[in-house]
């Protein structure tokens, strides 16, 4: 069975973005750039499922900039066998992302996708349930155990209050919660290995997908600045302070 | 214009988050409908008629919306969405997932997490965990949303009297199937609804620590229990505990964080607190700057010395 997964290049979960004066975006000019942090779960699982004999393929999907390539050799030095990138400088929003990979599942054929749950930038949380309404598949998002048996995927999703099971019929799309694994460190001889393998680079119009964006950002701002707190000696001042100054208690 | 707003339920009643959903809903002006798609749910639809502000509600049953499974429940909503201008989701696991699958369906974009209703097509959000917040216009006809509940106020759950309609429920699709579930026993007011949530962090060190030191604090204040990623991943408390950018994001009137240092993820679930108290021995921890009142103290002593004074 081949897996497709889907791997975004977003800003390093440690960094602290600045939104920019104009209030057009955030600056991310020069900021450390690394692979979303569910997505690489989700090659950690799709490497998993191959070290275990069920997966024979894994291709690792980006859309995006040129730079997106790292991204690619990332997920190619954790494991995956190939890749593929959808180069376009146009601003992706899920719709377009989903539509995209569409049309490589399409071309591929893989027995299951895996994505990330969300992205860490736009915060979105859409384009696994996308990919699975645009190529009429079942879904199983928010995964925190999959198993494999018998053309069908057992994913343990983390739901509100806690955890269900669901069985879907294979092929599937599955996205990733953060409890699912542990993503492995890639090492130097993988690293130079990944940049032997093949890395397939395709325009959006080659896939015949339109990417024009469908929401308009008008303005992104600071979120409003929470007045300076104090600090207090001792637990009896705390106390005092929550039932006198506060009332929330 | 009309609005449909799609509940989240257990079949026998509405919950919560449905209610602030509907708030949403009406700020973006017009008729709010009300969709109950479930197995023998007549008593969450009756419970739904109830809700002030909503005109009518549309009642589907059927075996395969007993568990919300997303391609049932979706194959429902776009059974009824020509109809129209908006589909209102609220953000919990539920709405998320199935909210996406309904706007590719329809082709159009989904706005996620709507913490503000501008016009009937301008919102605001939270991007880069909370960090910016973006304005942004839908462009497509029909505009489906996801509602972050925390930014509205919850509507009434009695005062309405719509009219219900039962509906014809759309075929299962025969892809998925419901296995079983293990659902957290919690007889603490739930998170996202608490007035006062108790938070511990990786400081506790085990979960007997947790234990020992939080559930005191807990039932002391009639609190819900939260907990930072570190403490769940260390297996201190249950997944389903964690506030932050990944877990739930609450906005209660007193958040007590005890050995939480503070991480941009964290704070993404609990900034919009109105009172925000913190508990740690490090004084350069990065709580502290969003925190309205700060003790510098080891846990293990302030909590328990908090625990007698209240």
């Amino acid at each position: 069975m081949k897996v497709l997964v889907a791997v975004k290049r977003v800003v390093d979960y440690n960094v602290k973005v600045r939104v920019k004066s104009d209030n057009t975006g955030v600056d991310i000019a020069n900021v450390k750039m690394s692979m979303n942090p569910f997505d690489e779960i989700a090659v950690e699982e799709a490497v998993r499922l191959k070290e275990k004999g069920v997966v024979t393929e894994i291709i690792a999907v980006s859309c995006g900039v040129t730079q997106c390539q790292e991204t690619l050799r990332t997920a190619m030095a954790i494991g995956a066998d190939r890749a593929i990138l959808v180069e376009t400088s146009e601003e992706l929003q899920p719709l377009a992302v989903a539509k995209l990979l569409k049309a490589l599942v399409d071309k591929e054929q893989p027995g299951l996708v895996i994505l990330g749950k969300q992205a860490i930038d736009d915060d979105c949380n859409q384009t696994g349930q996308m990919l699975a309404a645009l190529a009429d598949l079942p879904q199983a998002t928010f995964a925190s155990k999959i198993e494999v048996v018998d053309g069908k995927a057992s994913v343990t999703r983390e739901v509100d209050g806690g955890l269900e099971t669901i069985a879907v019929s294979l092929p599937a799309v599955v996205t990733t919660d953060l409890r699912l694994n542990e993503p492995r460190y890639v090492t130097l001889p993988n690293i130079m290995k990944a940049k032997k393998k093949q890395l397939d680079v395709f325009k959006p119009e080659d896939l015949g997908v339109d990417v024009s964006p469908r929401i308009k950002t008008l303005k992104v701002s600071e979120p409003p600045k929470r007045s300076a707190g104090i600090k207090v000696p001792d637990v009896a001042t705390l106390v005092a302070k929550l039932k006198t100054e506060a009332k929330v208690i | 214009m009309t609005i449909l707003v799609i509940a989240e339920h257990d079949n026998a009643s509405v919950k919560g988050a449905t209610l602030n959903t509907v708030t949403a809903a009406l700020a973006c002006g017009g008729d709010v409908h009300i969709l109950i798609a479930g197995a023998n749910a007549a008593a969450a639809a009756a419970a739904a008629a109830q809700i002030a502000g909503v005109s009518k509600v549309l009642h589907a049953d059927a075996p395969g919306f007993e568990h919300g499974l997303a391609e049932n429940v979706a194959a429902q909503v776009l059974a009824v969405a020509s109809g129209y201008s908006h589909l209102v989701f609220p953000a919990t696991a539920s709405g998320k997932n199935i909210a996406p699958r309904v706007a590719a369906k329809l082709d159009v974009a989904q706005i996620s997490d709507v913490t503000k209703v501008l016009s009937a097509d301008t919102f605001e959000r939270p991007i880069y965990a909370g960090n910016a917040i973006a304005t942004v216009q839908s462009l497509d006809a029909t505009k489906v949303l996801t509602v972050r509940t925390t930014g509205f106020d919850p509507a009434a759950a009695t005062g309405g009297s719509a009219t219900v309609e039962v509906l014809a429920a759309a075929a299962d699709a025969g892809k998925s199937t419901f296995v079983g579930s293990e659902i957290a026993k919690n007889d603490r007011p739930e998170l996202t609804a608490a007035k006062i949530i108790v938070s511990g962090g990786r400081a506790l060190g085990s979960a007997e620590k947790f234990n020992e030191v939080m559930i005191p604090l807990a039932d002391k204040l009639g609190a819900a229990l939260g907990a930072s990623r570190a403490a769940v991943d260390a297996g201190y408390a249950p997944n389903d505990w964690q506030v932050g950018q990944t877990g739930k994001i609450v906005a209660p009137q007193l958040y007590i964080a005890a050995g939480i240092s503070g991480a941009i993820q964290h704070l993404a679930g609990m900034k919009d607190s109105k009172v925000i108290v913190a508990i740690n021995k490090d004084g350069e921890a990065p709580i502290f700057s969003v925190a309205d009142y700060g003790l510098e103290a080891d846990l293990f002593v302030a909590v328990p010395e908090l625990v007698a004074a209240l």
